[in-house]
């Protein structure tokens, strides 16, 4: 690992940053509805007045000098304020976020957890009966949308056998070893169908991973030199797979968080994603916009954190 | 193959279902609401006394047709990028491939969620309300997945350019467009058959998802995803309601998502293990 590679990947950060600003702000910029619409429709209101209001928050102004402030504002972390909640939407944010943040890494761990045993078992013994269970399993893991196992375990756990609470809840009341019993029991099922619905596309990656690993020459002078198979597997075969793994783990986060976003107003975790959508619901523009930026940066950072990853454990791209 | 059959004969319920189950999808009828499967509502009926088998096997032709037109859209933008970019090669090819790389780091789902609730009311005043949310869920679906086509047939037209037979054609004369369309195309096509089936699976499960929250299409136009959404306050009273529902959006995603499979391994005989 060099310094060059970390300040390379750190450069290459910068364009996809301004890249999805840039995105972000056409859309806002191209989509109908002007601010100050109900303005110009409301008779008491001078076209004079309404003509100063506009000229005073710059929307005449042209396209880029329009898209320079934003972005400057943006980065400042003046995100406006939010008419639904009577605060400002950075420390609305910043007061969700960390519910969102625990949730997706239970639940990413989770998978992990699950995806790579069966991952490594079903890909040395292919197509063997516990391959091909694994495989199934893992395709109707995929093709079951995560709002309805939500809503499945919901039906379980909560209303018939009454075990799990169905709101997620920030403020328990409840303190010391009962606080975390509570806070663990109301994590259960969104972890679970985040993690699982995750877990389930990661268990094909792992076992192809490991497929095209375990036939290399490699593996098989580790075998002839008398290592036995287990030693050979966990040593030689899974570090070296596990290098696309790591990858792929990052490369999928822009997936789990919009898994996050239902996962959350199914369970109504009180996160960013059920914000967004409360935001939408209720017509909330400047949260919209703000929890859907921050979303943009924290993938952007996990796919960093991936590079950065995938040049510690792999040294042939280190210097490239 | 069994998914296939499975498949097809819910594509058969649902084009020819109506025909035969000549209940209506919106008639109110609170005598009946919210009663359990019998022979008179084989699904059930809703919170509003509607049959909820007339309401799936019409929202059924929504949601398929989303999931259909959807996969089109990112097949043909798909195509024609990594067309334009395979062909043209230098500084063209490595801007198109940024705005790939670019999209593909994109949060998509918001994404998706951000563009529909900017432009969705517009689009219904001129599209009409259904129009308008069918257009813009294609759309944006589409337009949101057109990347990894892009990828591949860039990488397929990349190998096969340098063949033979293509050289034979551009010795002969052939426009690029030409080279393209009648003979790099058609051996390039087997791993977008691939990307485009999962595709589709990925659309329905977006479009459900959209209208799950509420934000898809309107109470009247029952897709699955919309049935779902309204059979989640009834959990508790008419859980089958739900099942119903998702177990049509399962059925549907598990069966495309293994023929997919099944096309990977008789398309593309490179991964097969």
């Amino acid at each position: 690992m060099s310094r060059q590679y970390l300040i390379r990947r750190l450069l290459i950060m910068i364009p996809s940053l301004l890249g999805i600003s840039l995105i972000l702000f056409s859309v806002l910029a191209l989509a109908p509805g002007d601010p100050f619409g109900e303005l110009a429709s409301n008779p008491a209101i001078p076209p004079e007045v309404a003509a100063a209001l506009r000229a005073k928050f710059g929307l005449d102004d042209p396209v880029w000098t329009r898209y320079l402030h934003w972005i400057n504002a943006m980065f400042h972390g003046d995100w406006g304020f939010s008419f639904n909640s009577r605060m400002d939407v950075d420390t609305l944010i910043m007061q969700r976020l960390p519910t969102t943040l625990i949730v997706i890494g239970a639940a990413q761990f989770l998978a992990i957890v699950v995806a790579l045993p069966v991952g490594v078992l079903a890909a040395t013994k292919p197509y063997s009966v516990f391959d091909q269970v694994a495989n199934t399993l893992a395709f109707m893991g995929f093709s079951l949308p995560t709002f309805f196992t939500g809503l499945l375990l919901i039906l379980l756990f909560s209303v018939k056998l009454e075990w799990l609470p169905i709101v997620y809840r920030a403020d328990l009341n409840a303190t010391g070893a009962q606080w975390y019993w509570e806070q663990f029991k109301q994590m259960i099922m969104p972890v679970t169908v985040l993690g699982l619905f995750q877990g389930a596309s990661l268990v094909r990656y792992v076992r192809s991973a490991v497929l095209d690993v375990i036939k290399l020459d490699y593996v098989t002078t580790a075998r002839s030199k008398g290592i036995g198979e287990r030693a050979v597997i966990m040593k030689h075969v899974v570090r070296t797979a596990l290098i696309p793994v790591v990858t792929l783990v990052a490369l999928q986060l822009p997936i789990v968080f919009g898994g996050a976003i239902v996962t959350e107003q199914i369970f109504r975790v009180p996160g960013i994603g059920s914000l967004l959508i409360a935001s939408m619901l209720s017509n909330d523009t400047p949260v919209v916009m703000a929890v859907t930026f921050v979303i943009s940066i924290l993938v952007v950072l996990f796919n960093f954190i991936a590079d950065i990853l995938y040049g510690w454990l792999d040294p042939r791209i280190a210097y490239r | 193959m069994a998914s296939a059959v499975v498949l097809l004969l819910m594509v058969v319920a649902i084009m020819l279902g109506p025909l035969v189950w000549r209940l209506p999808i919106n008639e109110i009828d609170f005598t009946a609401k919210l009663e359990g499967p019998s022979w008179a509502h084989p699904f059930g009926t809703d919170d509003l006394g509607q049959d909820v088998l007339a309401r799936l096997m019409y929202g059924g032709r929504i949601s398929l047709a989303v999931g259909l037109c959807a996969m089109l859209v990112a097949a043909i933008v798909g195509v024609l990028v990594g067309a334009i970019a395979g062909m043209s090669r230098g500084s063209v090819d490595a801007a198109l491939m940024w705005l790939a790389d670019l999209c593909l780091s994109l949060p998509q789902f918001p994404l998706l969620l951000l563009v529909i609730y900017l432009f969705r009311d517009s689009l219904k005043s001129i599209l009409g309300p259904e129009g308008g949310v069918f257009a813009i869920i294609v759309v944006v679906i589409g337009g949101l997945r057109w990347m990894q086509v892009a990828r591949l047939v860039r990488a397929q037209i990349l190998s096969i350019r340098e063949k033979e037979f293509v050289e034979a054609a551009r010795a002969l004369g052939a426009s690029k467009v030409r080279q393209v369309v009648r003979h790099i195309l058609p051996n390039a096509l087997g791993p977008v058959i691939v990307a485009g089936t999962i595709d589709v699976a990925a659309a329905i499960i977006q479009e459900s998802t959209l209208s799950f929250l509420g934000l898809g299409f309107p109470p009247d136009i029952p897709t699955w995803g919309r049935v779902l959404y309204d059979a989640k306050d009834y959990l508790d009273i008419a859980p089958y309601w739900a099942l119903f529902a998702g177990a049509a959006i399962f059925i549907a995603v598990l069966t495309i998502n293994y023929i997919g499979d099944g096309l990977r391994d008789a398309l593309d005989p490179r991964r097969v293990l």
